[in-house]
């Protein structure tokens, strides 16, 4: 705090030495290891997103290649698996490995640290007028915890899980595959990883929701906050109430596999099934977690390309509430078919639906926001549009899955992948390329490259629902998830999904080309390069940001 | 591209409930909110509209897109409870199977019948993992990854309960055309019913993860008359449930058996 009352103190005097003050920056190990700034922060997160997104993306490049056609053909080679003298098992091991990585790395270490870390901490600050996060040390840990938590992860790969190097459980850890299934190391390094992330977002969801319930500016009521930081809130709730679950859980099965214990082990009293109540108690605020604080953008983005302000701000703020309430009590859906009794199978059939109300209340109020509005159609207005639709689709398929007695069917086939990559692949990813190229100006002080954003959003729009759509016919057709080979009959779509996964890849190309050319070359941004639209606070300040912004904290009315 | 053909009074009910109304509910609904896009971004284009209303609020409307869904809902909501509750609420059995889920295989008991079995997916003629004395595939047992050695063999028309457990990790029981899928949990029994009117072999694969080799261990039911099932019964060495004990079940039932009298026929297989 005493930067704000060195700036404050400054300012009589001279503006231009409070600017000089405000853009002082740290030496580059100092600024970079040892950061408290938040925009850093926000950067470094974002850069650990997008690397750990290039090798969670590559991984599902495996996974396409082998499906493309029955038989194994790619887990038996020596590249890219190193693999090429195993036996049979550690081939079919290889692939376990996989899904369970990817999907590791995809939720833990692109979306959430993209999310919450990369855009929460740039962006939570500027837009309540905020110099900085509440504790920024803290902040500053947030990140490093997951440093070592995606060596851990990375380096399970490396050690014995079993049947062969690395965790094959899945990404959800099921006992008793995860216990006396998976002998070896590996999955004890998983479980390490998953405690240093949970604590990293722990942390980091108490500095969030420390930072905007005290540090608001003046006149920044609660209910004059931009939906993005409504979203950010309710997102750090939910992490703040679910991961110390996921916590307790993981080391259950921790103990369970190395000190004797039997929590999940019926030989000792224990109960398979109570692993998955945990989990999922975790598991399904996490999909919140994931797609919620893409929601706030969503808002922004669609608000500021259609020049209006967002429409029903109370309805869209109150239903992001009522989803992450709601999201605690639904848990179950994902264990329709373990065995559970008719009634409890009942009351998580209608919970479940009832969150397709506020999901409705927010896909409506987006489309009224355009209606009357005056839209442009920028790259990041492009993205948000593709989201709305898609993920319209994938909320349709999540209400035909709450129904406990359909669900019998659809459960761990392709129809649930199809499903979840609906509202994750083309939701919560589309939000947060919205978001990059919304706020890549203010960032980065560059304009990207429109041209090559708008071919980026087509091949990636076209590409993933190539890949995705076909997997509900493969689902209905009655094909299960986590296979690395299949009959026959289910090759004709999964021919397909792999050539949209290649139109994706080179979508994925144009966006880096995008990204670096705009580094480079890009032309200089204004303040506000997007107009009358734009109307929250972080557009009123020079792109990029002074490194000290709001020395004087602004007024809202 | 569709759900499997149903042969069970449940998964007709269920793939009706899918087919005539969730189905087309979501292309409904998708459709809805794809058209209103495409109108609200032509005819709010910039060039169309270039000063923008500052409308922000419309109660009425907001009221009633929350109270539309909710009736929506609830009109899923009915069929959807009443076919958990015929899920539930089973005839009595006419026939017991006990299936245990193995890494990676099942084996199926009839204990009122003594018979026991393991059933184990069939290998491809050139599959390099396949031991020499190893029965490999051919067409008449099935398609490649579905076909096993030996199946499960249930009486057409009847009520079955299976009884499903595991005794290593968790994996699960599935046959799509049944519409039943029961999670195998080690330390617990959970059953799932069916009563198939129609003969024929049908396929499923194992649907919880369940290590390296989950995906080769599929499970095949065959469906055959009451009188045919007996003889199989006794060609297991098994006898009628009632009937005088013909013998002591035996563990070893022959190892190259044919699974089952009749042809098989693979019409219901996954993809039609």
């Amino acid at each position: 705090m005493s930067t704000t009352a060195d700036a404050l103190h400054l300012q009589p005097h001279e503006a231009h030495g409070a600017e000089h003050h405000e853009d002082h920056k740290p030496s580059f190990f100092v600024r970079w290891f040892m950061s408290t700034n938040h925009k850093d922060i926000g950067t470094l997160y974002l850069i650990f997103a997008i690397f750990a997104g290039v090798i969670g993306g590559a991984i599902s490049g495996i996974m396409r290649w082998e499906l493309m056609e029955p038989g194994i053909q790619v887990l038996n080679r020596a590249w890219p698996i190193g693999a090429g003298t195993a036996n049979f098992d550690e081939w079919t091991h290889h692939w376990n490995v996989l899904i369970t990585a990817h999907a590791l790395i995809m939720i833990f270490f692109t979306i959430m640290p993209a999310m919450m870390g990369g855009f929460g901490n740039w962006f939570v600050p500027l837009m309540i007028g905020a110099p900085d996060m509440a504790f920024p040390r803290m902040n500053n840990i947030s990140f490093w915890l997951l440093v070592p938590s995606f060596i851990l992860l990375l380096g399970s790969t490396m050690v014995s899980g079993g049947t062969g190097l690395g965790a094959g459980t899945g990404w959800t850890l099921y006992a008793p595959l995860s216990t006396s299934g998976s002998a070896g190391p590996s999955v004890d390094m998983v479980i390490f990883s998953m405690h240093l992330a949970g604590a990293s977002s722990i942390l980091g969801a108490i500095n969030f929701i420390t930072t905007i319930f005290n540090m608001r500016a003046p006149g920044m009521t609660l209910h004059k906050m931009p939906l993005f930081v409504w979203s950010v809130l309710v997102t750090a709730f939910l992490l703040l109430l679910a991961l110390p679950v996921l916590a307790g859980a993981i080391t259950m099965l921790l103990t369970d596999r190395n000190f004797g214990t039997a929590f999940f082990d019926a030989s000792g009293g224990g109960n398979v099934v109570l692993y998955q109540h945990l989990f999922w108690f975790f598991g399904h605020p996490e999909v919140y977690i994931m797609v919620l604080p893409g929601f706030g953008m969503i808002s922004q983005v669609v608000s500021t390309f259609s020049r209006k302000p967002v429409f029903g701000y109370l309805g869209m703020a109150y239903a992001m509430v009522a989803i992450g309430v709601i999201g605690f009590v639904v848990w179950a859906h994902h264990m329709f078919t373990t065995g559970m009794s008719v009634d409890e199978k009942m009351y998580f059939t209608a919970a479940t639906m009832i969150i397709a109300v506020p999901t409705g209340v927010k896909i409506f109020s987006w489309i009224a926001t355009m209606w009357g509005g005056s839209i442009t159609f920028e790259t990041p207005m492009l993205f948000a549009i593709g989201f709305i639709f898609l993920f319209t689709v994938g909320g349709v398929t999540g209400v035909v899955l709450a129904n406990g007695g359909v669900d019998t069917y659809m459960q761990d086939t392709y129809y649930v992948v199809a499903h979840f990559h609906y509202v994750l692949s083309l939701g919560a990813i589309f939000s947060l390329f919205a978001g990059f190229y919304y706020w890549f100006p203010k960032m980065s002080g560059k304009m990207y490259n429109e041209l090559l954003g708008k071919i980026h959003f087509f091949l990636m729009f076209i590409g993933v629902n190539i890949i995705f759509f076909p997997m509900h016919f493969l689902g209905l057709d009655g094909m299960p998830r986590r296979i690395p080979d299949y009959t026959p009959a289910f090759a004709h779509w999964n021919y397909i999904a792999t050539v949209g996964y290649m139109i994706t890849v080179v979508g994925v190309a144009v966006f880096f080309v995008n990204l670096f050319w705009s580094l480079a070359a890009g032309r200089q941004a204004a303040g506000n390069p997007w107009g009358e639209g734009a109307t929250t606070l972080e557009w009123t300040l020079p792109s990029p940001p002074p490194f000290h912004q709001f020395s004087t904290l602004p007024r809202i009315d | 591209m569709g759900l499997q053909t149903q042969v069970t009074p449940i998964g007709e009910e269920a793939a009706a409930f899918h087919d005539n109304w969730l189905l087309l509910l979501c292309a409904a609904i998708s459709a809805l909110v794809l058209v209103l896009l495409v109108i609200a971004l032509f005819r709010f284009r910039r060039g169309a509209n270039p000063v923008p209303s500052r409308n922000s609020h419309n109660t009425t409307i907001e009221v009633i897109w929350t109270l539309v869904p909710v009736l929506i809902l609830v009109a899923i909501a009915i069929p959807s409870i009443r076919l958990l509750r015929h899920q539930y609420s089973p005839p009595p059995a006419d026939l017991t199977v006990k299936v245990t889920g193995h890494q990676w295989y099942w084996s199926y008991d009839y204990p009122a019948n003594g018979v026991t079995f393991d059933s184990y997916m069939l290998k491809e003629k050139n599959d390099p993992t396949r031991q020499p004395n190893q029965r490999f595939r051919t067409d008449v047992d099935g398609p490649p990854l579905l076909a096993v050695d030996q199946r499960v063999v249930i009486p057409q028309g009847k009520v079955v309960k299976f009884i499903v457990t595991a005794d290593d990790v968790i994996h699960s029981f599935a046959v799509p055309a049944f519409w039943i899928k029961q999670d195998a949990n080690p330390g617990q029994l959970h059953e799932a019913w069916v009563k198939v009117d129609r003969p024929g072999v049908y396929f499923g694969q194992c649907s919880e993860l369940c290590g390296a080799r989950h995906a080769f261990m599929p499970i095949a039911v065959e469906v055959v008359p009451p009188a045919e099932f007996a003889q199989w019964v006794a060609s297991k060495g098994g006898h009628m449930a009632g009937a005088t004990p013909a013998a002591q079940p035996s563990a070893a039932a022959p190892a190259n058996a044919s699974p089952a009298p009749g042809t098989p026929s693979v019409a219901n297989r996954a993809n039609q």
